[in-house]
């Protein structure tokens, strides 16, 4: 049977003014809920005096300190006298070092201050975000600067682990999920195309929507949580571990030493990832027509190829391309603006994709409503 | 005669925000010397190390660094003084991709004109003075803390610096690594002359190694008391630095 269930251990009434707690036999894991309230309902009937006693004492933990010390946290707030003098001597002085130090309650000063003022410091923390992330693009276009001027202090090493970082080591994850999108999307487009018989035309479907849009998209979704966060983490936690300060005071351009190098890697890679993902997808489309919808498979890419189209090829890699800015920038800013602890850099990560994924949506928007005006 | 003045601190206020940490601090670090800056936990230690590393500006006043103002926060001022200074920091602060040989390198790749191979060699002989000889090639995942520290201050003095900083060098480490530490940053002080300047709260270090220290207090957020910290320990100017001196014995 659990400690808990046994409640009569400590026991609490008033007898002729004077409040009584008494406690006995093994207090572990004791639940207190109960006697606490029944101790608060009879302090408010305000007794003289509060005496907390034990008798044949056993084991004791944190439970019984609870009580006694919430009990004595009442008395101390009604104004009233207790006595505790018959405790064993070590919960005494456990007792006397809890209320050693006044227990203040816990603040936030971003909290603090009326509607006006709180209005004031969140307009100032947004101003402040806006300048530093301006600040950020300055510092990426003079470090570009210092690159194509050959000042900059990029490691070509640092470029290669990074390009190998989210290239090759890459393929596997966008070849697999690339392929399942061509099959989902050949699906989908499958049911409603076969109720007009012209379920042959899931290969110009799937064609289209991946090389114009979802082989980038998906690259972007796979690269943001794969690498962005990655960035986010191992630059963030560089900053736990100082080596952010240790640059600084070096005076070496952190934007030089680790943006321009997984910015770069990035800028190249994705092109070439959209690419695969436009190849797989096809392919995975080619599943469904083929082996599931028994279209003929020459007859499958004939309308494949016929559905191509360079200009919508070359717009989803551009969307590649500047996912792969989006995905760096986010990432990079994430763990250089990243607090001193551990769970700061838990929150840097996560913000990388949140933003990359989101500002991704945007551009793609911004492209589309483009692609559209001219005609595209 | 007296010293030639390394870091001459001037009304000094440190905050962050509104949030003021120490007020109108004033004190001199002279060439040579082992300077401590000691104080309780939240007392502005680190926040004053990183005024003095041009890492963070002052709320107010003047930091002189050899002549030059840098708590104006201007950049061009700043970096005149990083080839002055080097910096360990309390975990070491090694870049975790690059051997130890390549962090010492680093610094002298940006500013010095050596050739790889020199650079390399000077590497080598960084680690051999820390008593890391032939981990050149190890990366910092590979070493102990304790050998960390030594890495950081290794890469510290890649450029010959004129101040080097420390930041709780102890913390972290076992009494006999943290006195190896101690014992190393006297024979730096000494056979090169290098300025130091030591942020830390370990009595044991404070009186092994300073000369020179002050005191910063968290409730007054002033100094309140300089000078050698065996003198201090006998002649204690207030209750504050006697208990903090002592491990809170009583007056």
């Amino acid at each position: 049977m659990s400690k808990t269930m046994n409640n009569n251990l400590i026991s609490a009434d008033i007898a002729r003014g004077n409040m009584l707690v008494a406690i006995t036999g093994d207090v572990v894991e004791y639940n207190s809920q109960d006697i606490l309230q029944k101790i608060a309902h009879l302090i408010a009937q305000n007794p003289q005096k509060v005496t907390i006693t034990s008798t044949q004492l056993g084991e004791w933990d944190s439970s019984l300190l609870l009580v006694i010390y919430e009990t004595i946290r009442m008395a101390k707030t009604a104004n009233i006298a207790y006595d505790v003098t018959t405790l064993p001597q070590n919960i005494q002085s456990l007792i006397s070092l809890a209320f050693a130090v006044d227990r203040k309650p816990s603040h936030n000063s971003n909290n603090q201050g009326g509607f006006l003022e709180r209005t004031g410091r969140s307009a100032i923390g947004i101003l402040t975000k806006t300048t530093n992330v301006l600040a950020f693009f300055g510092e990426i276009c003079m470090a570009i600067g210092r690159f194509f001027s050959f000042r900059s202090i990029m490691r070509r090493i640092d470029f290669l682990a990074a390009l190998n970082d989210c290239g090759p080591r890459a393929l596997g994850i966008v070849s697999l999920i690339s392929f399942l999108v061509g099959l989902i999307l050949a699906f989908v487009g499958a049911v409603q195309l076969q109720t007009f018989g012209a379920q042959i035309y899931v290969a110009s479907l799937v064609t289209i929507g991946m090389c114009r849009i979802m082989g980038a998209i998906m690259v972007g979704i796979i690269m943001a949580g794969r690498t962005g966060s990655a960035y986010a983490a191992t630059i963030g936690t560089m900053q736990v571990n100082e080596e952010l300060d240790a640059l600084q005071t070096m005076g070496l351009s952190r934007i030089d030493f680790l943006v321009l190098p997984r910015l770069f890697a990035l800028l190249l890679a994705m092109p070439i990832l959209t690419m695969l993902a436009d190849i797989m997808g096809m392919i995975g489309g080619a599943f469904v027509g083929v082996f599931l919808m028994n279209l003929p498979y020459t007859e499958y890419w004939r309308y494949a190829f016929n559905a191509f189209n360079l200009t919508n090829f070359l717009v989803g890699i551009f969307h590649g391309f500047c996912f792969g800015f989006i995905i760096a920038i986010c990432g990079c800013y994430s763990g250089l603006t990243c607090g001193r602890n551990a769970d700061s850099v838990g929150i840097a990560t996560t913000q990388s994709v949140v933003y990359s994924v989101v500002w991704m949506i945007v551009v793609t928007g911004i492209i589309t409503v483009i692609c559209q005006e001219i005609g595209i | 005669m007296s010293k030639e003045v390394k870091i001459d601190v001037r009304n000094l206020t440190v905050g962050y925000g509104d949030y003021v940490l120490l007020k109108d601090a004033s004190y001199q670090v002279n060439k040579g010397d082992i300077f401590i800056i000691m104080g309780g936990s939240g007392c502005g230690k680190s926040s004053m190390l990183r005024v003095l590393t041009g890492l963070i500006a002052p709320l107010k006043g003047d930091v002189f660094i050899g002549g030059v103002n840098i708590a104006q926060g201007k950049e061009a001022d700043v970096q005149k003084i990083r080839t002055k200074s080097g910096i360990l920091y309390q975990s070491g602060a090694l870049f975790s991709s690059m051997t130890l040989a390549e962090n010492i390198m680093l610094p002298l790749q940006q500013y010095s004109d050596y050739s790889p191979a020199t650079m390399r060699e000077i590497a080598k002989l960084k680690l051999a003075l820390v008593g890391l000889a032939g981990f050149d090639d190890f990366y910092p995942s590979e070493i102990s803390g304790g050998m960390k520290k030594r890495a950081g201050l290794a890469r510290a003095l890649a450029l010959d610096p004129e101040i080097v900083y420390f930041d709780e060098p102890s913390a972290g480490l076992d009494p006999i690594s943290s006195k190896n530490l101690d014992d190393l940053i006297i024979e730096i002080n000494q056979s090169l002359g290098t300025t130091i300047v030591v942020v830390t709260h370990e009595l044991e270090s404070i009186f092994a190694i300073g000369n020179n220290s002050i005191f910063l207090d968290a409730a007054s957020k002033t100094i309140l008391a300089r000078g050698n910290p065996r003198d201090l320990l006998q002649n204690p100017p207030n209750q504050e630095v006697y208990e903090f001196l002592t491990r809170g014995e009583k007056k």
